[in-house]
């Protein structure tokens, strides 16, 4: 083992069992600092547990005034807005609309089929991408040559900027001159309309996703696999276990709880999918391609919004994303009760 | 020993973790606002003075034409520094909710032909009355209609125009046995842009390998409607897209070309149809004025000479700008002068030498000499002739608040439909009337 796996390790096996050992250390500091000045009843005292008492609200409210002035309000308003006729180009000029924006909503063939792209594109980009990383990650688990630049390498397509990686995978998909077609043709298959066909075009939005996030899970998944003791190994191999069973029986039960943080965390990715089948769809992107194919929720909701300008009804769909991604939530965390009962 | 080697390996870690830390950030950036300190060149020797911004988006070539440098000598005190948002559809949603909230905004601003209307519509009263302080009759008359309210004020002054043309291949055309020579070919198609569509039949049937006759059918869409008086919206404010002649001309032209294997079915400024431009694939684009250089930027040293220009069926507009005092700007008195200076004939002309954007002030016409690589690449065609000529004759149009996005809907969604995904007319249509539908909340 290198010294740098040793470090992952190292901090892969603290962030586990941080949770626990970090309340009873908190508990202890603050008796620490509480106890100090015994006996004194002057107005210092007073200061003291005054700063005590307010001290570590100031401290944390930079974020909560940051998160209430970029977050709060803007949703609050968003809410508001939903609930009005607004057009971009007369903000002032709002009528009351009730719930016309949701009906509305929930009627137009254009929510739904957003919503069900936002489903298939997720699925299928989240799943081979954790499925990927997964091996990838068992791969990197064994003894390699230059393990770390395999690490960085993994996590190049992660730093690369959305717009960059979009304009090659464009390039790639191109259905004339695209150098997969050019590939498939080799093969004897028939060129495929990457950009307008339903399935192409979402293959091909998936498969920018995939690349960029495969080997920032691979990541998680290697730093969790370091955690899991060497000897619980020892022992599967001892009793007969080969490596798929070892993967089997031993790793993939130890990741679980890594496992359901990659994929609460991807679906959430997926929900508010936005860049790539923008910059994919090119010049009038927000659209999806001509029927809609690929338009997530993300990008109608931009659509609306800024390019046709219907600023309630852009709202509207905010808010209906916001849902969502609760309900997603709800499903996750009763999931994870599922799997700690069972655990 | 193992110390220094651990770390070494930290620091080499660490070094290869910033790198791409870095080219993460620098890639966010060139996302964002490429180039936004466009202008800023000169500004030394100036502090102390004014400085007026100006937001564009695209290419608008003053800086490129060297105007900004030209007139901060002629005014000393001025600095002008140009804030450039690439997108257009970035760029306007921002402005307008600039002006609206009344600050923010640069003191020179930039509008787009297709949202010219809902800012005379709509932001009004957030700009300042230009009116009074031009010779308005140095402007074609269309022009100045586009960017007037109808109590007779002016938000904007007319940067470029976009007469339409034809660019045509030369060498392609006489492969096919078809007119090489633009006055008599111009005179085939002259006043109909069916007839442009029916060459294209001719030229299909001894078509050169692997080439079509039109870049895409929502091009010719665009070229026919930028030549009719009545598109999406009528004179007072309703839509009236469905029922509208110069749309139903329009697209069963597009129509014509979509669905007889005439068009390379590109989407026009996709990297795809740059290709195109490359490779040679098709004969025939409709070109404003401000396609030539995009023209010839594309298609390379390859296409040099091969390329010509006839006048289009009928004259067309395609674009154009103006750009307007945000009543918010802090130094209206110099951007008003600025603006002035920037859109008068002589200056407008110089824009065209350097970048083949088409004036919008007829007086300019006399002396304007195209750049010389520009004229050899397009065969020494009288480019400044054909040019003048259609943007003098092209009818006022009426333009409504939503006209951008219901053409979008059209071109993207219908006639795309009926190109690339073999649907009938019908279908295509069908699906565009609802895709304006959601466009105007109905």
């Amino acid at each position: 083992m290198t010294s740098s796996d040793e470090a992952l390790a190292q901090s892969a096996t603290s962030a586990d069992t941080a949770p626990g050992s970090q309340e009873p250390g908190a508990a202890r500091g603050a008796q620490g600092r509480g106890t100090a000045p015994t006996g004194a009843g002057t107005w210092r005292s007073r200061l003291y547990r005054w700063d005590m008492k307010a001290s570590p609200y100031a401290f944390i409210s930079p974020f909560f005034i940051i998160f209430g002035a970029f977050s709060l309000v803007p949703l609050l308003y968003t809410a508001w807005y939903s609930l009005h006729h607004v057009q971009l180009s007369n903000l002032d000029g709002q009528t009351w609309a009730g719930l016309d924006n949701y009906t509305n909503l929930f009627q137009s063939d254009f929510f739904w089929n957003a919503l069900k792209n936002t489903f298939t594109i997720g699925v299928i980009s989240t799943v081979p991408q954790l499925i990927a990383a997964i091996w990838l990650a068992h791969m990197l688990n064994y003894r390699l040559r230059g393990s770390t630049v395999w690490r960085v390498v993994m996590l190049t397509p992660y730093a690369t900027s959305v717009a960059a990686a979009t304009l090659v995978f464009v390039l790639l998909f191109s259905p004339d001159t695209g150098m997969i077609n050019w590939a498939l043709d080799l093969i004897g298959i028939d060129p495929v309309n990457w950009r307008e066909s339903d399935w192409g075009s979402q293959a091909a939005v998936s498969s920018i996703v995939i690349w960029r996030w495969t080997g920032y899970n691979a990541l998680i998944y290697l730093a969790a696999m370091q955690a899991i003791p060497a000897d619980l190994y020892e022992s599967a191999a001892l009793d007969g276990a080969n490596r798929w069973q070892q993967f089997r029986h031993v790793t993939i039960p130890m990741l679980r709880p890594t496992i359901l943080f990659t994929v609460v965390v991807s679906t959430i990715g997926a929900t508010q999918l936005f860049g790539e089948p923008l910059l994919f769809g090119g010049v009038s992107g927000t659209k999806g391609g001509s029927e809609h194919q690929y338009q997530t929720l993300g990008l109608y909701m931009y659509d609306q919004g800024w390019i046709v300008g219907n600023l309630g009804k852009a709202s509207a769909i905010a808010w209906s994303m916001f849902l969502i991604l609760l309900i997603v939530a709800a499903i996750n965390l009763l999931i994870t009760r599922r799997l700690r009962k069972t655990q | 020993m193992r110390t220094t080697a651990r770390t070494s390996r930290r620091a080499m870690t660490f070094a290869v973790v910033a790198t791409l830390a870095t080219g993460l950030l620098a890639g966010c950036a060139t996302d964002d606002d490429s180039g936004s300190d466009g202008g800023s060149s000169g500004g030394a020797g100036n502090k102390g003075g004014t400085t007026v911004t100006i937001g564009t988006f695209g290419v608008f070539g003053y800086k490129q034409a060297g105007l900004y440098d030209e007139y901060m000598k002629l005014h000393p005190g001025v600095t002008i520094k140009e804030n450039v948002t690439t997108r257009t559809d970035v760029y306007w949603p921002k402005t307008l909710t600039r002006l609206q909230a009344g600050s923010g905004t640069d003191d020179i601003q930039a509008i787009e032909v297709g949202n010219i209307t809902e800012a005379v519509q709509t932001q009004a009263d957030k700009f300042v009355d230009l009116g009074k302080e031009v010779d308005k009759s140095q402007w074609l008359d269309w022009k100045n209609a586009q960017a007037t309210t109808k109590d007779g004020k002016l938000i904007g002054l007319g940067t470029d125009v976009g007469p339409m043309a034809i660019c045509y291949r030369k060498d392609l055309f006489e492969k096919a046995g078809l007119e090489t020579d633009r006055t008599k070919l111009a005179a085939q198609w002259k006043g109909n842009w069916n007839k442009y569509v029916d060459l294209g039949k001719q030229y299909m049937k001894k078509a050169p390998n692997g080439t079509k006759y039109v870049d895409s059918a929502s091009s010719v869409y665009n070229a026919a409607l930028g030549g009719e008086k009545e598109r999406y919206y009528d004179k007072d404010g309703s839509v009236i897209w469905d029922k509208s002649t110069g749309v139903k001309k329009s697209w069963n032209a597009a129509m014509e070309v979509a669905t007889s294997n005439m068009s390379a079915k590109l989407k026009q400024f996709d990297k795809p149809w740059d290709q195109g431009f490359a490779n040679g694939t098709f004969a025939t684009v409709a070109c404003p004025a401000w396609m030539l250089g995009y023209i010839q930027e594309k298609s390379g040293d390859a296409g040099k000479g091969k390329w010509d220009v006839a006048a289009a069926p009928t004259a067309a507009n395609w674009g154009g700008s103006f750009i307007g005092v945000p009543t918010a700007s802090k130094h209206q008195k110099e951007a008003i002068a600025l603006a002035k200076w920037l859109t008068a004939p002589a200056q407008q002309a110089k824009v065209f030498a350097k970048q083949a954007s088409f004036p919008s002030t007829p007086s300019a016409y006399a002396d304007l000499k195209p750049q010389a690589a520009t004229t050899t690449f397009f065969s020494d065609a009288p480019l400044t002739q054909i040019f003048s000529d259609s943007a003098k004759t092209i009818p006022v149009q009426v333009f409504g608040i939503k006209d951008q996005p219901i053409g979008t809907a059209i071109t993207d969604t219908g006639i795309l439909q009926v190109e690339q995904k073999g649907k009938s007319p019908a279908q295509g249509w069908d699906a565009a009337t609802k895709e304006v539908k959601d466009v105007l909340d109905q």
